[in-house]
């Protein structure tokens, strides 16, 4: 059943919006809609909390989120995160705000409609992986199935396919206490990834895992995401993961989002020392692509490298080759170079010479 | 205040007087049907019922012991005498538990769903357990006078409360997250209820059930005091009379059914968690 209807036609763009969020604030408390107008007047979240006795948790919040691409919301606990992916299928009512799924106004859906909107459009992977206990492997897949009054039968089938998607091939006759954490969540995303939805709203969804084994979960989430290109809103804690994933990445603290953009852009231009704080210890190398340090000066022979390649593929190359300096191509052509020492010094610190990269507000 | 005694007394002397028959007839068919299922315990052969309450047993329990237990158990109260005795009380144990688990069940999850009606319901819970079932025999006994039915409904008010509270407490301790993902992939109210909630809740709601039973038992002596048959009757008269063994055997008895009950119902509560058991890393 299709549910969004799609209005690209509407709204000429370069990349289609999949989800708008407009504007939004949320406070916890006694009267929050009386509490807007004092956030607005500049009222920080600790006076808020000090004079009113009321918690701030979304401050003012705008972000598009681009159809087919994985949009990263990333903040410490308390910056409000899991409370802005709630939003979204309106787990948690706003306080006040707009949000915009494929041109449907979701906080104008009726009770009926919303249940609608949540079977068929947007499906969501929690961090503790919330799998009903009580339920086999193949049965906790077909939930969103059941929910949807599926016959038993074709939710079976058609849930099969996405436990072997995921590799539980075998286990579907097990409880999900049986299973080890990793396993588990690959439920959880077969659950979400069987209603067929287009949006996939991920809360922490890795964050409970083994650093290995979250590794291992990006690499099934990337790959999946390759071949279906849902539109992934994914909430993390964990600067890694988001550079990993995150086509776009919003930064969010204290409920407000103080920065926005692609990885690159975080990296090389963090807007505060707050998202500098964030992005000292990370690998640049995984970040960094060699366009942002290329020249413009011209090799005969040398390595080649993709122009869209990340330092740390680059570097691999390079020292292969055992050269200092590399051909850099887009599309097959030669646009230029790059300098082994270039690369070193941009993974060292951030560099300062990438003209080409706008500071993003 | 000796004149509002009086008032009390007087005013529920004639609502007795007005409306007894007619909450007398209400509860015709429930006398019908205990008396129905008392006779069919009594009238069936031994055997039968033993056989009965052994596979209840299997169901319950699976295990060979729990079994032989309830076999013997049954074989010595026959064996000493106090088969329908037995049987009657059994009759008023089960019909009870039932209407237990009818009326608590719903009333323990419309408690769970409202702060404000748990807060309503929960004192009144309190005084159906604390005060002395005397109490509450005078106004059953004035109403409906001396029988099974006067007798049902003292060990009901006795029994219930168990069985409401751990089904309002087992629904409001389901894991949050686990509610929000059923609500998150568009669960209807009912669907998060029976799919979710109450399956969840099962092993706190077995345990009223359980707790239920037990209370139930606790009745049948002083139930026995307004009329009704079983076990509670020898006891009885053992107290009045001093009959030291005749006392025992029969208290003996109603601990046996007890214990047989007990077992059989805790183990099928736990046996309904066995999703639990974890495998993993083992």
């Amino acid at each position: 059943m299709e549910n969004g209807c799609r209005s690209t036609w509407k709204v000429p763009m370069v990349s289609e919006t999949k989800v708008t969020i407009k504007n939004l604030y949320k406070i916890f408390g006694k009267d929050p809609a009386g509490m807007i107008s004092h956030v607005q007047n500049g009222t920080t979240k600790q006076e808020l909390l000090e004079k009113y006795g009321s918690v701030l948790a979304l401050n003012d919040v705008n972000i598009d989120i681009p159809a087919r691409g994985i949009q990263v919301i990333m903040g410490l606990s308390g910056s409000g995160k899991s409370t802005l992916i709630r939003h979204v299928n309106r787990l948690i009512e706003p306080t006040s705000g707009e949000i915009i799924v494929g041109g449907q106004n979701v906080l104008g859906m009726s009770k009926i409609e919303l249940r609608e909107f949540r079977r068929h459009t947007a499906s969501m992977v929690f961090q503790r992986f919330a799998l009903l206990p009580h339920h086999t492997i193949v049965e906790n897949v077909s939930y969103g199935l059941t929910i949807q009054n599926v016959p038993k039968q074709e939710a079976a089938e058609r849930s099969q396919q996405w436990i072997d998607r995921v590799g539980l091939a075998g286990y579907e006759k097990h409880y999900p206490n049986q299973l080890s954490g990793g396993m588990q969540q690959r439920v959880g995303l077969a659950r979400a990834l069987a209603t067929d939805a287009e949006i996939l709203l991920m809360d922490e969804a890795f964050s409970a895992l083994d650093p290995l084994i979250r590794t291992d979960m990006q690499d099934v989430l990337l790959s999946l995401q390759e071949e279906l290109h849902k539109t992934i809103l994914f909430i993390t804690h964990d600067l890694d993961e988001a550079l990993r994933i995150g086509e776009n990445i919003a930064i969010l603290r204290d409920g407000l989002v103080v920065q926005k953009g692609t990885p690159q852009e975080i990296v090389l231009n963090p807007a505060d020392k707050y998202v500098t704080d964030f992005i000292k210890d990370i690998n640049r190398g995984r970040v960094v692509l060699v366009s942002s340090i290329m020249d413009s000066k011209k090799l005969k022979n040398g390595p080649e490298i993709e122009s869209n390649m990340i330092l740390e593929d680059a570097l691999q190359i390079i020292s292969n080759a055992e050269v200092s300096e590399a051909i850099v191509t887009e599309n097959g052509k030669n646009i230029g170079s790059v300098k082994l020492g270039r690369m070193i010094t941009a993974i060292a610190r951030p560099s300062e010479k990438t003209g080409q990269i706008t500071n993003y507000r | 205040m000796r004149e509002f005694k009086k008032y009390v007394d007087i005013t529920f002397k004639d609502f007795s007087r007005t409306y007894g028959d007619g909450i007398e007839t209400f509860f015709d068919p429930l006398l019908y049907f205990l008396v129905w299922f008392e006779k069919l315990l009594i009238n069936a052969p031994w055997p039968l019922i033993i056989l009965v309450i052994a596979i209840m047993a299997w169901i319950g329990s699976r295990n060979w012991f729990v079994i032989a237990g309830t076999v013997c158990s049954f074989i010595v109260i026959g064996y000493f005498g106090m088969w329908e005795d037995t049987m009657s009380t059994l009759a008023i144990i089960s019909i009870c538990t039932l209407l237990c688990i009818s009326v608590g069940i719903p009333i323990g999850i419309l408690m769970s769903r409202s702060d404000r009606l748990q807060s309503m319901v929960n004192p009144v819970l309190d005084v159906m357990q604390t005060i002395p079932s005397f109490v509450y025999l005078i106004p059953v006994v004035m109403l409906l006078g001396i029988g099974k039915v006067p007798g049902l409904i003292a060990v009901f008010i006795y029994a219930l409360p168990p069985i409401v509270r751990l089904t309002n407490l087992g629904i409001r301790l389901v894991d949050k997250e686990v509610l929000e993902a059923s609500e998150s992939f568009g669960a209807s109210y009912s669907q998060k209820l029976f799919g979710v909630q109450i399956p969840l809740a099962l092993p706190n709601i077995f345990a009223g059930v359980n707790q239920t039973i037990m209370m139930a038992l606790a009745m049948v002596v002083i139930a026995s005091m307004i009329g009704v048959k079983g076990l509670g009757v020898p006891v009885l008269r053992a107290v009045s009379n001093q009959y030291l063994a005749l006392g025992m055997l029969n208290g003996l008895a109603i601990v046996a059914l007890a214990i047989i009950f007990d077992r059989i119902s805790q183990s099928f509560g736990k046996r309904m968690q066995k999703h639990l058991e974890s495998a993993h890393g083992v």
